[in-house]
């Protein structure tokens, strides 16, 4: 039976080896690997151990080196022909004679598609425990363990999640919460690459490859401009739109707002939902639910409207106007408009 | 050829009460039903079932043994039927451990060609017991399959919804898969289903019958430990415009803008 404990018990003057799957999309390193590396740096903070991050793929466009100057201090890369395109039960069959000798105390991946798939793959495999969907992390100053932080039933609370005994400890993380540590070439670090001799068959194969537009992201947006409840109609939504436009932000919506039907699920914000990090948000009739700010915490600057002057909304918003949205947005599009007009015809 | 789904009983709102200590929730008193994202597997089943001659339908799951409402809207669905893992000991268990046991179920008294899952829990939220159960089982898994394109006996087509793009791939089975609601819109379950439902028996495999020890599961045996719930803050200095007409909100907010640089 598996639940054997085993490895050091967290001794905090113990070098602390943390790993990171580097995520790789077509023949790309996805900055989201970055953010994972910064996690990483955060976690050992002034501690003795290493950040070292695995990279698996058939080739590979991007350079190795970009991980160093991220924050990894050591790089190993499996390549493989069988390697091109991502399966996770051939992706852990490579990486887990590589994980059993190394014995990394914490093994981090982004929670995304390939993420969510290898991660639980290579736990199972190794007998310990994974936490998906975390949105913060620390080691515990007594023991050294690795304190999981992630919403839990509905994102009405937040849990923290540990495991005790068994290793390695795994975390999947929610994108975009940190950046990335910037570029630092000076940084130095050895890289591995280490090309199979032989990699299973994978018994998954690709015919083809439809590749999305990817400028409309919300997540990518310098200003989004969300509504909620307070906008009772999808017309409301269309009035949004058009604000949106002006303003050259995107729309963002609560989970209401979705279920409803008054706008489409790409547009939700919140743990259901996208996680954002606009430069403004605007929150327009939202009343501030835990699952929806925790979707909103890292934008730079939250401007909340909402008629109720008690929502918790303006508990987080960095500038709030008590009012009702439907009031106020006929006047701000107005307002908006003219002001376009003006600089078209300026120009 | 048998196609195996994975459901779970998930409580009916997100008012749950949970233990703070454990973290463990209190499944007993609350309204329960099956989890919305479970329907969309148990539809692609049915139309799996649909297209192939000689495919058995078969719901499964792991809770306490009202657990098993959840089998029988399976079945009224139009599984052919269900099969129940319980036992007072399981309660509290983890990704980790529900995928053993599952695991254990399926080498001892199942074997299946395919398994379908939901894209995650509405409770637990991780969707990690799909491909936690590949792994026990060495067999491929295939996560976000937005619709199925083809199958056989041996072969599946899907397509698979990447941050990236969609990518249509070949599986050679046995394979676990987990859909997301793309796949294909739950029907209702009839009368006629309602009837078999309730006229069927619905096996509950104890640890004895798995033959496992409940050291192993349960809460003791999960590698992960809930230590702690709480409520999130996240507190900013908040500063509040004194201004009720709505034309001079919006004369601020455009003034706002512009200080951050947006106009």
């Amino acid at each position: 039976m598996a639940n054997t404990a085993s490895g050091d018990k967290g001794n905090p003057v113990k070098k602390t080896k943390i790993f990171v799957l580097a995520e790789v999309r077509e023949e790309y390193i996805h900055p989201v690997s970055f953010e994972l590396l910064h996690w990483g740096r955060k976690l050992l903070w002034n501690s003795p151990g290493e950040v070292v991050a695995l990279v698996l793929g058939a080739t590979l466009r991007s350079t190795l080196e970009e991980l160093i100057a991220y924050g990894g201090d050591r790089v190993e890369f499996f390549t493989h022909p069988n390697l091109s395109v991502f399966d996770a039960q051939t992706h852990a069959q490579v990486l887990l004679p590589f994980l059993r000798e190394e014995k990394p105390d914490i093994i981090l991946a982004a929670a995304t598609v390939r993420g969510r798939a290898l991660m639980p793959y290579l736990a199972a495999q190794l007998q310990t425990g994974l936490t998906a969907d975390c949105t913060d992390l620390a080691l515990e100053v007594k023991t050294g363990l690795l304190l999981q932080k992630r919403p839990a039933i509905g994102g009405n609370v937040l849990a923290t999640i540990k495991t005790p005994h068994h290793r390695p400890q795994m975390s999947t993380i929610r994108p975009r919460l940190q950046k990335p540590l910037p570029r630092d070439e000076r940084r130095t670090g050895a890289i591995t690459i280490h090309r199979l001799e032989s990699c299973p068959v994978p018994r998954v194969k690709r015919l083809c490859l439809e590749k999305k537009e990817t400028s409309t992201l919300l997540e990518d947006q310098e200003l989004i401009i969300a509504g909620g409840r307070g906008l009772k109609h999808p017309k409301n939504f269309a009035l949004l739109f058009e604000i949106a436009h002006l303003l050259h932000g995107a729309v963002g919506a609560s989970r209401v707002a979705v279920d409803m039907g008054w706008v489409s699920y790409p547009h939700q914000v919140g743990l259901s939902g996208k996680t954002v990090s606009p430069k403004i948000y605007l929150a327009v009739g939202i009343s501030g639910t835990v699952q929806h700010l925790s979707g909103v915490m890292n934008a730079e600057t939250i401007i909340a409207i909402n008629k109720d002057p008690q929502a918790p909304i303006f508990r987080v918003a960095d500038f709030g106007a008590i009012g009702d949205a439907l009031e106020i947005l006929p006047h701000l599009y107005r307002k908006l408009k003219a002001r376009n007009d003006h600089a078209v015809q300026e120009s | 050829m048998k196609v195996g789904v994975l459901v779970k009983q998930v409580p009916g709102s997100d008012r749950v009460k949970i233990d703070r200590k454990t973290g463990k929730m209190h499944r007993e008193e609350m309204e329960a039903v099956p989890n919305p994202k479970d329907l969309y597997a148990i539809e692609a089943a049915l139309r799996i079932k649909e297209t192939l001659p000689g495919v058995e339908a078969v719901a499964i799951s792991m809770g306490p043994l009202r657990a098993r409402e959840v089998l029988e809207e399976a079945i009224a669905m139009g599984c052919d039927r269900g099969v129940l893992v319980s036992d007072p000991a399981l309660s509290g268990s983890d990704t980790w451990v529900t995928a053993y046991v599952l695991a254990r179920l399926v080498q001892k008294y199942e074997s299946f060609t395919l398994l379908l899952a939901g894209e995650r829990s509405t409770d637990g939220e991780t969707g990690q017991v799909g491909p936690e159960l590949a792994a026990l089982l060495d067999i491929p898994v295939v996560t976000s399959v937005s619709a199925i394109a083809e199958i056989t006996p041996t072969t599946l087509t899907v397509k698979r919804e990447l941050e990236e793009g969609i990518e249509t791939i070949s599986i050679t089975l046995p394979a676990v898969i987990a859909v997301t609601k793309a796949v294909a819109e739950p029907r209702l379950p009839t009368l006629g289903g309602k009837k078999r439902a309730r006229a069927s028996s619905i096996p509950v495999f104890t640890l004895k019958d798995l033959g496992l020890q409940k050291e192993g599961v349960g809460l003791l045996g999960s590698p992960t430990r809930v230590t702690q719930v709480f409520y999130p803050t996240f507190l900013r200095q908040t500063q509040m415009v004194d201004e009720k007409d709505p034309e001079r909100v919006a004369e601020w907010l455009i003034r706002l803008l512009e200080t951050k640089g947006i106009l």
